[in-house]
């Protein structure tokens, strides 16, 4: 049978199989979860967690839904964290050096003690993508960050109080808006399609029996 | 390296034969092939999995038998229960579901100067379209045409697709990943910004968008961003659990629940739009699911009360892999975007069982018979899977790669010491997506008047078989669209004046006629995974 364990669930002790994940767990031991439970796919950031090993000093910060329990685990969660949103016309902005300066200004009070990178649910080197945001190096800040899912832990550990999902999210929307080179290829294929170009072929396409459209998707030239 | 040595020893197989398979150009199935695969292993064809409805509109059709016990449940109030004369919330447009396509009507909606407001049970951005990891279809490359993605489109949905809503998601398709662009959503691009695109299963040219594989929660969060900065009202945590009509029958609004509180509110609107996704964790046939916790089909309940019919709710989407090993991710996805950059699926003997490209349901199914009738499947304590042979990627395309396009996957895997790069993982189907819904025209409206319905919760763009990127389009599509019809029709539309909640009585009474006794709450709006309730 399974091998029990000892979880302790904002200090409360519960035993439940090893090899759940901490959201199982909690299942396990009886939460109706509405809280802190998203996608459970580790897509979403919804189930942010902190814990700590008994007897240990080391503080850990984890999605609840991508970690398996331990023995000992003390872990808490953190399903809302207050991050600073700034509101703003993505028309209007431009990617220019003081846009950081406007909206997050408080990134430049960053005093480098690295507790963002060590906390990252997603291990990304968030301190890093902070200092791309504050020189400016939007498409570097954008790729460094890419793989955040907004859990905010990051946030909660920081003396400066930057909310730093979100000016990667700006920095993303930056780059993604006007430093990404343009597609053309995208923008003839929108003109194209304006004109009305493929308008005759679809129709036809609409209108053919259904052996002949069987046909033609049985025998289309697959691309290599 | 794998808990399990037996697991480790079979690895080694699929290794050994790795640079044989990886030059390997698998056959594609005939259409015959691909009919008797279907008939056989499919899980759609399991007829005892399947129950006849007695009531609603859809009365005499078959449903997951699941669903038909939500659909022919019993509501979470009852009319007196209500008191519908001050309405808690007034708008023009009322979207229930915070998405990809609630997000993407509500900025259409705010855009052509309609007030509009989102429900949603959980927060903003907690949907599928945040898990969406390949990639998005559109046909803009110089060698294909929408003309081209329509016939791929419209074959691999079986030829069951309403063909006016195949030619609306293929046509638009361009300018909806323009838009995306537009508002900062990252693809990945070479240097002089054409578009990295490769093969979904069942498409004829390379047209998948992707944003590495986080396609989806680059889209969601930068739509989520775009609905905050534009002010539009996001109430979260707050479920619609009925449709509020008016005295003609048209939608006028919603009934609303906190789902902390449990305090009833109430919605009024012009307009409304159902926009709650999917269904996977209704967890048919006892199939483990990719989709996210609020995928219960709520949407299709709310419709189905009011009098909006369903099309194709008897036709689900079996994603062929769904994590098979370790428990902890188990059904879980793993992107087709693996299988389009070139890794294979091999079953216990090191073989290659199949091209990996073939539409959704033929993959799956052929996975389900390599497991079952040719008893060559991986046997763990979970049950059967086959390798998905991960390092073939690296193979093919050189070191870096996998850690480049698939990082979430490499990431999922890691967390359990298994290195995707170096050892092939194990699938087994999942279940991902409902292909039908509520019956929508090119409007996206409903059968009931001013209810419209767009994403996944709508029926008919996919036919009977989705096709890989097809579904992070359709929510873009339609979402804007639903935005756009829902925003015009507001305009005309005055403030419903008396609203009503009789159809649930009238519900109630058909069902009794029929003789259903069911105390099931109904829509579900969370599953029940905390052990006490089991």
């Amino acid at each position: 049978m399974d091998n029990m364990i000892n979880i302790y669930l904002f200090g409360k002790k519960y035993q439940v199989p090893s090899g759940l994940t901490i959201m199982t767990a909690m299942e396990y031991a009886g939460y109706e979860l509405v809280r802190g439970c998203g996608c459970r796919n580790g897509f979403c950031g919804a189930c942010a967690t902190i814990y700590r090993i008994k007897d240990k000093q080391e503080l850990h910060a984890c999605l609840a839904c991508q970690t398996e329990v331990q023995e000992g685990m003390y872990v808490a969660t953190l399903p809302f964290f207050p991050l600073v949103k700034q509101v703003y016309n993505i028309n209007e902005i431009k990617p220019h050096d003081q846009i950081m300066m406007q909206l997050y200004p408080e990134i430049y009070a960053c005093i480098g003690c690295n507790a963002c990178t060590k906390a990252c649910t997603q291990e990304l080197n968030v301190m890093q993508y902070i200092a791309y945001a504050q020189r400016g190096e939007y498409d570097k800040c954008a790729e460094e960050s890419f793989d955040c899912v907004m859990c905010g832990v990051c946030s909660s550990r920081c003396p400066a109080g930057i909310s730093h999902p979100q000016v990667a999210m700006l920095a993303r929307r930056l780059n993604g808006k006007y430093i990404a080179p343009e597609c053309e290829h995208l923008n003839n294929r929108v003109n194209e399609i304006n004109e009305g170009t493929f308008d005759k072929l679809i129709e036809d396409l609409m209108q053919k029996p259904i052996d002949e459209i069987k046909e033609l998707y049985n025998n289309r030239d697959i691309e290599k | 390296m794998y808990k399990i040595d037996k697991l480790n020893e079979l690895a080694e197989i699929v290794a050994e034969k790795r640079a044989e398979n990886a030059s390997l150009e698998p056959k594609r199935m005939t259409a015959e092939e691909k009919e008797t695969l279907l008939a056989t292993f499919h899980p759609d064809y399991k007829q005892d999995e399947f129950t006849v409805l007695s009531a609603g509109v859809n009365k005499g059709e078959k449903v997951p038998s699941q669903l038909a016990e939500l659909l022919q449940g019993k509501s979470r109030i009852s009319a007196e229960d209500v008191d519908l004369s001050k309405p808690n919330y007034d708008t023009d447009v009322l979207i229930i579901g915070g998405g990809g396509a609630g997000a993407s009507a509500a900025i259409e909606a705010d855009e052509a100067g309609a007030k509009a407001m989102i429900v949603t049970k959980l927060r903003i951005g907690d949907a599928n379209t945040m898990m969406a990891e390949g990639g998005i279809q559109a046909a803009d490359k110089p060698n294909d045409s929408p003309a081209i993605h329509y016939i791929d489109a419209f074959g691999g949905g079986h030829f069951a697709a309403k063909p006016e809503l195949v030619k609306n998601l293929v046509t638009k398709a361009p300018e909806a990943i323009q838009w995306l662009n537009k508002l900062g959503v990252e693809f990945d691009k070479e240097a002089d910004g054409t578009m990295v695109t490769t093969h979904g299963g069942g498409t004829s040219r390379k047209r998948m968008h992707a944003a590495k594989d986080y396609s989806g929660a680059e889209i969601m969060r930068t739509l989520r961003d775009e609905v905050l900065n534009r002010g539009i009202p996001v109430v979260d945590f707050t479920a619609a659990i009925e449709i509020i009509l008016d005295e003609n029958g048209k939608a006028a609004g919603a009934v609303l629940m906190n789902m902390e509180t449990k305090e009833i509110l109430v919605a009024r609107a012009k307009t409304v739009i159902i926009a709650t996704g999917g269904a996977g964790r209704l967890h048919y046939q006892g199939f483990p699911t990719s989709n996210h916790y609020g995928a219960t089909a709520d949407g299709l309940i709310l419709g189905y009360r009011v009098g909006a019919r369903l099309l194709y709710a008897d036709t689900l989407q079996y994603h062929p892999t769904g994590t098979g090993y370790p428990e902890q991710i188990f059904g879980a996805l793993v992107t087709e975007k693996v299988r389009s950059l070139g890794a294979k699926l091999v079953n216990i003997d090191g073989e290659v069982f199949m091209n990996p490209l073939e539409t959704r349901d033929v993959t799956a199914s052929s996975i389900i018979r390599e497991c079952t009738e040719r008893n060559k499947g991986i046997e763990t304590h979970l049950g059967k899977a086959v390798w998905l042979d991960t390092p073939m990627i690296e193979l093919i395309h050189g070191e870096g790669t996998i850690e480049k396009r698939i990082p979430a996957m490499m990431r999922m895997f890691g967390k359990y010491g298994i290195d995707i790069r170096k050892e092939p993982i194990l699938v087994y189907p999942t279940l991902h997506y409902q292909n039908g819904g509520l019956n929508i025209s090119v409007d996206c409206s409903t059968d009931v008047e001013n209810l419209y319905a767009a994403g996944e919760v709508a029926g008919g763009i996919h036919g009977r078989n989705r096709l890989m990127g097809n579904s992070l389009l359709d929510v873009i599509v339609f979402g804007r669209d639903a935005g756009k019809n829902a925003a015009a029709k507001a305009k005309e539309t005055a403030v419903p004046e008396k609203l009503t909640l009789e159809h649930i009585e009238k519900f109630n009474s058909e069902l009794a006629q029929a003789g259903i006794v069911n105390e099931t709450a109904s829509p579900m709006l969370l599953p029940h995974y905390a052990r006490k309730s089991k």
